[in-house]
């Protein structure tokens, strides 16, 4: 049975239900249960659920060594610009111990980060910077897009034997919509095909699919069938369904709220240049945020953001029925 | 400290430095490739640290682990064949001299970062507190480690938590080249964490019987599940930092040091006869002869390989 529940809910009903089906998977943060009323600590337990002091490359050291002890750790670490401050951990540790180690270790942790908070968070709150995460072999990526994705992506980072970045995008928190109860787990490196089309494929992820499908509305009202494929993990990324869709349309224009340059457009459109550029009707568009620190100021803001009318105008230039920029 | 113990502790430090000393001399014929850095000096504390532990007890190392993960448990062919990039390297080839594991004896990692490791042992010991087993985490690092934040986090939130953990730090005084007042204004490692209020303790490192009786009045109260505890060896590393260093940073009374500072040549003249230490150091130098033998009929690892352990499946 589904019943509609916010994004947000949907996260921690799966950490929760997780925590039920595992006594391995702990979980543990910065402001994370605060007081003993909260449901966590109620359920699980002050040895479960803790507190743990603004110490980021403790808490992410911490959880590798927990993985390789056999336990669970999801890590709340609220901002994924907070990440950084332990990076050594996070692409240094955590991905490559196994394979330093000729596979005798695994790592099952899951980084639990928002990203994406563009509503005047500013410069180190807002940052959508996954496409970073990419070029570490070893670490996951999923991007929820949806309520039931946000609930079925995390119970499977959690039952993942892999170091996982699990980006909540703070846009989305309170989007509701339908999530099964129980058990819900959606694999990873499985593409969801958000909207069927045959003029022209969006690759969207992130709060950006819910742009993609208000601009493929529009669009179907000028006679344009546009086909938008939400990734949910990049790290595995489901090249397959996207060259696949490339093949049927022709067309693509890829949607990212990350800066362009070392982003995920970037390694999508390298991937579908490479293998299938014989697909290919006119050269592959990207809407991504512009290679800028997001500014403050909210006009600013808005400016440097993909939206549905940037993706709108994208898709009529590469079926070259609107001016192409120069 | 009796014979019997002596000789076992004499054993390991001689395995650790016939080991190294050949590790030393293939490093210059580039039979070992890669970065190298050698802990010659330096054996009594890991013999006298790891005699202690058994194999369900964690421990982490850094980059100058060959001697921890011996005296671990890893077997030193499988060690050597690993410095040498082989297939039957205790890593498969694939970590080298700076990232050696062997989960089946405990030896959890050795990570290049320096300091990069002090956290991960919170991992561990936080898993052994929470299955309420009487094992411990021991993580080995240098006093240059004590400058970078990661110590800082790592040692707060283990005295918050009072974890099973004890701290080993070699103090060697130098921090890669330089020398520790360049680096801190604070001379002992042992003070530097003074405020957090848990049991900590300088001793001579090259004096194996000490640092074996300081270490193992920690671990009695760390397998009951107390913690955690730091342990400071002032050591002395005989080599430079990495194989192919100048060492333009050291000076000529070094060599007389070195006399007095050796923990094979101390605990050999108080506890050893001297037959019994040559017949020791022999069979070290067999074991050796062994390993290199073996490392050398390993092939390199297959390039098919080089994908598959990326991800656990």
């Amino acid at each position: 049975m589904a019943r509609e529940i916010p994004y947000i809910a949907a996260v921690e009903e799966a950490v929760f239900e997780e925590m039920g089906r595992d006594d391995t998977v702990l979980f543990y943060g910065q402001d994370v249960a605060p007081s003993d009323d909260n449901r966590f600590v109620q359920a699980y337990g002050r040895d479960r659920v803790r507190v743990s002091p603004i110490s980021e490359t403790a808490e992410i050291g911490m959880a590798v060594g927990l993985g390789l002890a056999g336990y669970r750790p999801v890590v709340e670490l609220l901002m994924a610009e907070f990440m950084l401050v332990a990076m050594n951990q996070v692409v240094n540790e955590a991905p490559k111990l196994r394979y330093m180690s000729g596979g005798q270790v695994k790592v099952p942790v899951v980084f639990k980060a928002g990203y994406g908070f563009t509503a005047g968070w500013s410069g180190q709150h807002t940052g959508s910077i996954y496409g970073a995460f990419m070029g570490f072999p070893g670490l996951k990526i999923a991007l929820p897009s949806t309520p039931a994705d946000a609930k079925g992506l995390m119970t499977t980072a959690i039952r993942d034997d892999n170091p996982v970045c699990y980006l909540i995008n703070y846009l989305l928190v309170l989007e509701h919509g339908d999530v099964p109860e129980g058990e819900h787990a959606v694999p990873f490196g499985e593409a969801a095909i958000r909207r069927s089309g045959s003029d022209v494929t969006i690759v969207a992820t992130g709060w950006t699919v819910g742009r993609a499908l208000a601009a493929a509305e529009t669009l179907a009202g000028e006679g344009i069938q546009a086909e938008v494929i939400d990734p949910r993990t990049l790290n595995p990324l489901d090249t397959d369904t996207i060259l696949s869709s490339v093949a049927k349309t022709g067309r693509l224009v890829l949607v990212d709220q990350g800066t362009r340059h070392g982003g995920a457009s970037a390694v999508i459109a390298a991937e579908v240049a490479e293998h299938g550029f014989g697909s290919l009707k006119a050269p592959i568009a990207q809407v991504t945020a512009l290679d800028v620190t997001v500014p403050y100021s909210e006009p600013m803001e808005a400016f440097v953001l993909p939206n549905e009318e940037k993706i709108a105008v994208s898709v009529r230039q590469v079926l070259g029925e609107a001016p192409v920029a120069a | 400290m009796d014979k019997d113990l002596a000789g076992a502790l004499l054993r390991t430090m001689w395995r650790i430095r016939c080991f190294e000393e050949r590790v030393a001399q293939l490093k210059r014929s580039l039979v070992v490739h890669g970065l190298i850095h050698l802990s010659i000096g330096g054996e009594g504390v890991a013999a006298a640290v790891c005699a202690q532990l058994r194999d369900d007890d964690a421990v982490y190392s850094g980059h100058r682990a060959h001697g921890h993960a011996i005296a671990k448990g890893a077997p030193v062919d499988r060690v050597m064949a690993e410095l040498m990039g082989r297939a039957d390297g205790i890593c498969q080839g694939l970590g080298g001299s700076m990232h050696l594991v062997d989960s089946e004896h405990g030896f959890m990692g050795a990570t290049g970062v320096v300091g990069g490791n002090l956290p991960l042992a919170l991992g561990t010991a936080l898993a052994q507190h929470l299955r309420g087993a009487d094992r411990v985490t021991v993580v080995f690092f240098g006093d240059g480690a004590v400058q970078a934040g990661h110590f800082n986090e790592t040692i707060n939130l283990a005295a918050l938590w009072r974890l099973p953990v004890i701290f080993v730090c070699e103090n060697n005084g130098f921090a890669e080249f330089t020398s520790r007042e360049e680096h801190s204004t604070i001379e002992r490692v042992s003070d530097v964490v003074a405020p957090y209020g848990f049991d900590r303790e300088t001793v001579n490192g090259s004096e194996v019987p000490a640092v074996y009786a300081a270490f193992g009045a920690f671990l009695k109260e760390a397998r009951a599940g107390r913690g955690p505890f730091l342990l400071e060896c002032l050591t002395y590393r005989r080599r430079g930092h990495y194989e192919g260093d100048q060492q333009k940073y050291r000076d000529a009374a070094a060599e007389v040091q070195w006399r007095e500072r050796d923990p094979i040549a101390r605990l050999t003249e108080s506890l050893i006869d001297a037959d019994t230490a040559a017949e020791i150091e022999r069979e070290a130098a067999a074991e050796v002869d062994a390993a290199v033998s073996f490392a050398r009929a390993s092939p390199f690892p297959d390039p098919a390989i080089v994908s598959d352990l990326v991800y656990a499946r």
